[in-house]
Formats: structure tokens, sequence, C-alpha cells
């Protein structure tokens, strides 16, 4: 198998699909969902905020590899932040899987393991589909979004 | 029969392969294997050749000029019309309309026929296996006009249930929609049963034709149906050229789709007189390569024969479905008892997203996703799947590759 494949599919990420965290509903606070018209993947984001800060964040839906681990991924990595520093997690991460495929990656964490992504960019949209979601939650409870 | 150098008896798809250029190439460093002939087929030398020479040797607007290049294209395009009437054995070439494929096709009767004969009350009968492009132009007609899209059911295998389907037509069924072959599932639907049931009781029957027409001979007086489309892209043609097949005492009878030019027989500021169809459905300048391309691809796989392609695609499907059958985990969706080389299958934990990049680079192309068939996904219980759909090009080599692939893909979410 290419190198590029085995970037992609890191263990951690194959760890997350198989097993995702945070994989349920949440019946208080608020939700998105969003969808990839392209491919049928559809996901609800739920998120409790108190105070500012993100006391629980949960996910459930359907998709492929990558955007159930992004999505499994970004609830551990945004749980207990503040809104703010959510938000600007959000927009590193984004930059982080549109960037050259050539470019260092920094200051993510756990999260880097998804920037294998950038070497397959139909796949981009895989890796953001929770995080689209994420924002639409954060800016308006009850928000649909789609990728295109 | 010859017999070709890989031992198949029907047609040799090695030397089919070499008329393909596009098939030559290498993709992440492995041969190309395309497996993705429901989404679009390849294109002949003979058909980038004549679109070649089109723009090089007859480029000129058709229906106009005294010019000898209009003479040409206009004969070429004329030619090409009546190419396609023998191809699908048409009654008449009055029959046959240029679109831009089966979508436009089924709009235009859907905005047409569908205008005039639907009304508030009314009901259109579709399949729940149908492609968008003949699920949404009914919904939008039926939302104008107060109607009912009423839905064929059909069995976990992907048949249509012939009793279920009966049971709907009524006195208030104006039109009914269905595919010839499911391009998720690769069921080949009993047409003329589908078309005989519904003439019993008066109703037209427009067949989506876009999966069969590559692969099987298609007959309308066989099939007897009002209303056939398909694209020519399918069937190794040029993107943006389809045919309306239409019954010409429907077609006669139908309003104009689009005015403009070439649609006409008169001008005044007052009132414009209507060519006669089906130039009546085909205003403004066409696409006339396109045309050009379309006779070419058909005259090529003319020649092959499409009997010998059905029977190699046959046995070729027969291979591909006990090969994937033996990989464990998974399970292929849509079995019908007559079915086309259209392989859709689920693996248990892969996404078929997953599938479909491990393959790419494996030089693989397939198909991952809803197959613009999300009521029969839901129908289904599955978000998508992966759909592997064969030509007469494809080969037991590919189909092993295929196999091996998925091995692959396997190991990986182990």
């Amino acid at each position: 198998m290419s190198a590029e494949l085995d970037d992609l599919y890191q263990e951690v990420i194959l760890d997350h699909n198989r097993a995702p965290r945070n994989f349920r509903a949440l019946h208080v606070g608020r939700k998105a969902e969003g969808f990839n018209p392209l491919c049928g993947d559809r996901l609800t984001v739920f998120l409790q905020i108190d105070d500012g800060v993100i006391k629980d964040v949960a996910f459930q839906g359907s998709g492929c590899a990558i955007s159930k681990a992004s999505a499994s991924l970004m609830t551990e990595s945004i749980k207990g932040k503040r809104v703010a520093d959510a938000t600007r997690m959000l927009e590193q991460f984004q930059g982080m899987v549109t960037s050259s495929p050539a470019d260092p990656v920094s200051g993510l964490g756990k999260l880097e393991v998804l920037a294998g992504v950038r070497q397959f960019p139909v796949r981009v949209k895989c890796a953001t589909l929770a995080w689209h979601t994420l924002r639409a939650a954060l800016e308006s409870p009850d928000a649909v979004v789609s990728t295109e | 029969m010859d017999v070709s150098a890989s031992g198949n008896m029907i047609l040799d798809a090695a030397r089919i392969r070499q008329d393909f250029p596009v098939l030559w190439q290498r993709v992440h460093d492995r041969p190309l294997v395309y497996l993705d002939n429901a989404a679009t087929s390849q294109k002949p030398h003979a058909v980038l050749d004549r679109l070649m020479r089109y723009y090089r040797e007859e480029n000129a607007n058709i229906h106009r000029g005294v010019h000898t290049l209009s003479v040409a294209a206009t004969d070429a395009y004329d030619a090409a019309r009546e190419r396609v009437r023998q191809f699908i054995n048409a009654a008449d070439v009055r029959e046959i309309v240029f679109v831009r494929g089966t979508t436009e096709a089924i709009n235009l009767v859907a905005a047409t026929y569908g205008r005039v004969h639907v009304g508030a009350g009314d009901d259109v009968v579709i399949s729940e296996m149908e492609h968008h492009s003949n699920i949404v132009p009914w919904q939008m007609l039926c939302e104008e006009k107060g109607a009912r899209l009423r839905v064929i059911p059909m069995t976990d295998e992907g048949e249509l249930q012939l009793d279920g389907y009966a049971r709907l037509l009524g006195p208030r069924t104006r039109l009914v929609a269905v595919t010839h072959v499911s391009n998720a599932l690769g069921t080949i639907n009993p047409i003329e049963e589908i078309v005989r049931l519904a003439h019993e009781r008066g109703i037209p029957v427009l067949v989506d034709g876009a999966q069969a027409v590559a692969h099987m001979a298609v007959d309308m007086q066989a099939i007897g149906c009002d209303f056939y489309a398909f694209s020519g892209h399918k069937v190794f043609g040029p993107t943006g050229i389809g045919v309306l097949y239409g019954r010409a005492s429907l077609l006669e009878a139908m309003p104009p789709y689009q005015g403009g030019g070439d649609m006409i027989r008169s001008v005044t500021f007052e009132r414009t007189l209507y060519a006669d169809t089906p130039q009546k459905f085909e205003a403004g300048t066409p696409n006339i390569a396109g045309v050009a391309g379309l006779d070419a691809a058909i005259a090529y796989l003319s020649d092959i024969g499409l009997d010998r392609v059905a029977a190699y695609e046959h046995e070729l499907l027969a291979y591909a479905t006990e090969a994937l059958s033996q990989i464990e985990g998974l399970r292929l969706t849509g079995t019908a008892r007559r079915k086309a080389g259209i392989l859709s299958f689920v693996i248990a934990d892969i996404h078929p997203h997953d599938i479909g990049t491990i393959l790419d680079r494996a030089g693989i192309a397939i198909r991952a996703g809803h197959h613009c068939c999300q009521p029969l996904m839901a129908r289904l219980g599955v978000p998508a799947t992966a759909r592997a759909s064969l030509a007469c090009y494809n080969t037991r080599e590919d189909i092993d590759a295929l196999v091996s692939s998925i091995r692959t893909a396997k190991a990986v979410f182990a």
C-alpha cells in the first residue's frame, strides 16, 4: 500500500473510526446538523455551553472513517475548552487540512493525524464536515450546514 | 467465432481496449482499471476522430446555410438521427429528438407532455429504484399541478413488485416513468411487462434507458414504450448529447419545449408557427459535434454487436459476482435475477468512500456514494454503496485487481 494511504489511515484514525468517542446525543444545549450532499454523509453535533465553556460535546451520524474520526477527535479536543479557544482551534484545523502537503503542521496536538488528508483533496470535505457543523452549532442553535 | 488472446469466445475485450486510448494510462503508477462505466463510459478512437474531423472539416451551422460546409454539417446531423432510429428500432426518424442527455429528455417530457396531461388529483407513477433525474422532474410537476407521485415498491433483492405496480395504476394515473436498468443495483426491469400493464389501462410509459443502451439491444417496437431516454456519454459518445425517443403521435400533439431558432416554421410578432417534430423540440443551434460523435459511437458499438456485448458482460458479471461473494463481510446490494453489469456492494465497517480512496490508489476507478438514488439508499438502509460497473472493454483481470484491492482495504481496516 502507498505511503500516502498509510498517512491517511493512521492507527489513531482507524481507532476513532472503530470506536468513536462521545458518539451519543445530548438532550440539553444546542445542536447542528451537517451533511455532505455529494456523498450523503450526515452528522449532528451536540453542544452544551455554560459560561462560555464547552461543558459537553457529542456527535451522531454516519460517514466515512475520515469524517467519523475527525468528529470524534474534535469532540475530545474541544471538551472543556472556552468557546473562543474552540473557535481558534477550528480555524487552525481548517487551515491545516487545506494547506499544502509539504507545509509543516504544529499546534494541533492529536488532530495533526488528520494532516494526511491533504494528499487526498477530494477527502478534505470529509475531514471538515464535523468542524463546519461545530461552527454552525456555536453560531446558531439548531442550524443545518452543508459542505457544498 | 474467433477465440481471443484472453481465451474468450464471445468477444475480444483485449482488442477492444486498444480502441480506447484513455485506458492505456497508469494511475498512481498502476495500470488504470476503469470500473465506473455507469457514471460515464470511455470513448473509442472512432468517436475522438469523428469529433476532430467535424471541427476540422465540416463545422458549420445546420439547416440554414446554402454553403458547402453547412450542407455537410446538416447531412451529418440528419444521418445521425437515422442511425439512432435504427439503433433503437424506432418506427420513424421523426421520433428521435436530440437533447443534452437523459436528464433533459425526462425534463422535456415533464415540461411538455406532463404539463398538458397531468392535473390536480392525478397520479404519476415512478419506482423505488429511480435515479434522481427520474424522480425530481416528476416531483416538480406534481408540486406545480397538485398531482401525486406514486412509487412502485421493490423487493430486498432489487426487483420491482409487479403486483404492487398494477395496484398503483388507476383512473387518475397519467404517466408511468421507470428505469430500464437500475444504475445503483443493476436490475434489468421487465420493461415490456411494465409497459403492457400500463397500456392495458391507456397509460403512457417513459423509460429511462441511460444504463441500458450500451449493454443490450434495445428495440422500441419490442418494448412498446411511449418515451425512451438515453445519454450519449454512457454509450461511448461525447457528453452533452442525448436522445429522447417519443412516439410520433404523442410528440406531434405536445407543445414545444424551448422557443428559439430552428424550432419554428414562421414567426411574426403576433404569432409563431412551430416546426414539425422533432425540430419543434430542438430550439437553438444544437450540439452538432456531439451528434456526430454519438453517431460514430453507435456505429462503433453496432459493429461489435449488442448481443455479443450483452453476452460478454453477462459472463463477466457472473465472474465478478462469484469473486466478490468470496470476500468475507462483503454484501452485494442488488441481487435481482436479471442484472446488467453493475456490482453495488457494502463491506461491514468500511465506508464506501474509504474503499473508493484505497482502490483509487491502486489505479481502480469505482463510484462510492448514493449514486443519485437517495430514496433507494434509504430503502436499502445504507447511506451509500461502492459500485463497480462494467463495459465491454473490461476483463477478468480488471475484476481480479478489484478483488485484490478490496482485500487490501479490508486489511487496512481489520
